[in-house]
């Protein structure tokens, strides 16, 4: 047990459970509203919007998975930095328009505004069931980041007792985002933010000198683990997968639940534009986060005896924890642990409403009580996140780690297979909502099955092509053939008139509104 | 909830938003193409502070995106 660690550890985490329950009082209006508890009453300004969506993206699994992929895996693991490179213009040029659409006609979810897009109730129950589905194991593996840091303040993380940390963990986080909705997750967000910045420069700074600097550092690793391995013949190998998972992850992400609700309850067009500019500031954070994964190679943790059982018992995903616990003092691995666990509580907290929006209004009152009152709605929303949130807790409680990992992996491929729906319906109504909903089908089976190949262990596919191999991300193959299919099926409806016209947004709502300050 | 603003066919006047264009579309594309291209950066050299090629590239494209993304901004926001 390290002490001081857990003083430090549980103060702060007091601190920000307090701070989530106060939040309820912030911007204060009527919280029985779900665009108020679900979107924040969309006022958030260019600095909240920053911490939020910054706490959205960057979680606690990022800090433990990212050194851990690096240390594990080399410059592969490296593709999270052009990830969120791609990201930002990706949703620069596209989202501040869904934002003005959504205020609009005060949709909640991207799942909301395909519904009236299309006229199609069955596509929006697609795209709102491949959100929730996506976002489920997502929550489970923030968990994951908080039982590592339990484990490393000494306890033990398996048992009853060694599984009530983590519960009581998840037991404040249901009941402030229940009372406060997205505020808390909001003001949370600030006093993380500060936390990680905290603890990642403290990290990148000492551990170098520790270590005798970075040209050490990388002359340490070995040779084929720093570099991508060169084109073999006509195999393309890890390059055009370094490539393709990069790009396909940076879509992905812009088109998750919670990316979603974090943007919708921005302020306006403008407040997201300026936000995204500064936005990169996360992603060098990220960078070096990710070098610490070298760091600790070099550091050469796993041989050091008292670090050792971690090791075998977490693998890799201990490299960032570990080098806390070898280098720096007992109140400062605190902090840094704390870091890490609230670095949990908001994202987790921010899936949990994204999901419980999208079944209330797209599922319960789509289908289930189409005239609930605005309070009913909520309350439907706030049980929900409840739910969302315990079944999240219970797989990661009876379910091996590895499952929460490969579902997120699928995850991933499966929510960007809502691009072809949502983000051209920002666009055009030109495409038919039944093309749109078979080829959603048949690409999501289809990267199913690629998955499958290889157990649902790996996120890859090699695609034979010209007497080429082209390993590529299958979430972006398939992605591919769902732009195709939908293509031809909408051609093919218009050339014999069968195609839908239903649309119930109006076309003013396309053109940005100019009630963004 | 409708809140309006000016009609969108005259309405181009003062604080309205102004189009991407192409301009604005290659700031966004530039520092995508930067990490896209991986043949050119996929080495060793030239090091900086002993940090091979590879890992200071991708890492200096993220402010340079924030630079890139500014230039979209101001495109949009003021039509420079």
């Amino acid at each position: 047990m390290h002490l001081s660690a857990i003083v430090v550890f549980l103060g702060l985490f007091f601190l920000i459970a307090f701070l989530g329950f106060l939040s309820a009082r912030w911007q204060r209006a009527d919280l029985g509203q779900l665009h108020e508890w679900g979107l924040g009453g969309r006022r958030f300004g260019a600095w909240i919007t920053w911490f939020l969506i910054g706490g959205d993206l960057y979680t606690a699994y990022t800090f433990v998975a990212v050194p851990a992929l690096v240390f594990g895996a080399g410059a592969l693991g490296f593709f999270a930095l052009p990830y969120t490179v791609l990201v930002y213009p990706l949703v620069f040029a596209i989202l501040p328009r869904l934002w003005s659409i959504a205020k609009h006609h005060n949709f909640i979810t991207a799942a909301d505004f395909v519904a009236a897009r299309y006229g199609s109730p069955a596509l929006a129950l697609a795209i709102a069931l491949t959100g929730i589905v996506a976002t489920m194991p997502y929550i489970a593996l923030q968990l994951v980041g908080v039982e590592v840091v339990i484990a490393g303040l000494g306890f033990p993380t398996h048992g009853v007792v060694g599984e009530l940390p983590l519960i009581v963990a998840f037991v404040v986080l249901a009941a402030f985002t229940y009372t406060s909705g997205l505020r808390a997750p909001a003001a949370i967000a600030v006093v993380k933010d500060v936390l990680v910045y905290i603890t990642v420069l403290a990290l990148v700074i000492v551990v170098p000198l520790q270590l005798g600097g970075f040209a050490k550092i990388f002359a340490d690793i070995p040779k084929h683990l720093l570099y991508l391995p060169p084109v073999q013949g006509n195999d393309l190998g890890l390059q055009s997968f370094y490539i393709t998972l990069a790009l396909g992850s940076a879509m992905a992400l812009m088109l998750y639940p919670h990316a979603t609700t974090a943007v919708l309850s921005a302020s306006g067009p403008k407040t997201l534009r300026r936000n995204w500019i500064f936005l990169p500031a996360y992603s060098f954070v990220l960078g070096l986060i990710a070098l610490l994964g070298y760091m600790a190679y070099a550091a050469k943790l796993p041989s050091n005896p008292s670090l050792a059982p971690y090791f075998h018992a977490y693998g890799p995903q201990f490299a960032m924890p570990g080098l806390l616990l070898q280098y720096f003092p007992g109140y400062f691995v605190g902090i840094g642990f704390a870091a890490v666990a609230i670095g949990a509580l908001v994202p987790a907290a921010i899936m949990s409403i994204a999901a419980a929006n999208l079944f209330t209004r797209n599922i319960y009152r789509a289908y289930w009580h189409p005239n609930c009152s605005a309070g009913q709605e909520t309350q439907v929303a706030k049980l929900v996140s409840l739910v969302v949130k315990f079944g999240a807790l219970l797989f990661i409680l009876l379910l091996p780690t590895q499952f929460a990992i490969q579902l997120q992996l699928l995850g991933g491929i499966l929510i960007l297979q809502t691009l072809p729906a949502i983000v051209s319906g920002i666009y055009t109504r030109w495409f038919d909502p039944r093309a749109l909903l078979l080829a959603w089908a048949l690409a999501l089976a289809w990267a199913i099955w690629a998955a499958s190949l290889t157990s649902f262990q790996k996120s890859s596919y090699a695609l034979h092509l010209a007497g080429w191999t082209i390993p590529g991300y299958i979430g972006l193959y398939a992605l591919l053939l769902n732009v195709l299919l939908a293509l031809v099926g909408t051609l093919l409806l218009r050339s014999l008139r069968w195609h839908s016209t239903v649309d119930h947004t109006d076309a003013a709502a396309y053109e940005e509104l100019r009630q963004d300050a | 909830m409708k809140i309006d603003s000016q009609h969108p066919a005259t309405g181009r006047s003062a604080g309205v938003r102004h189009r991407l264009g192409l301009p604005g579309l290659i700031y966004l594309a530039i520092p995508c193409l930067a990490v896209l291209l991986l043949p050119l950066y996929n080495r060793a050299d030239p090091q900086l502070f002993g940090i091979p090629f590879f890992y200071w590239w991708q890492i200096l494209w993220v402010p340079l995106s924030g630079f890139f993304l500014y230039l979209a901004y101001r495109r949009v926001e003021k039509g420079r």
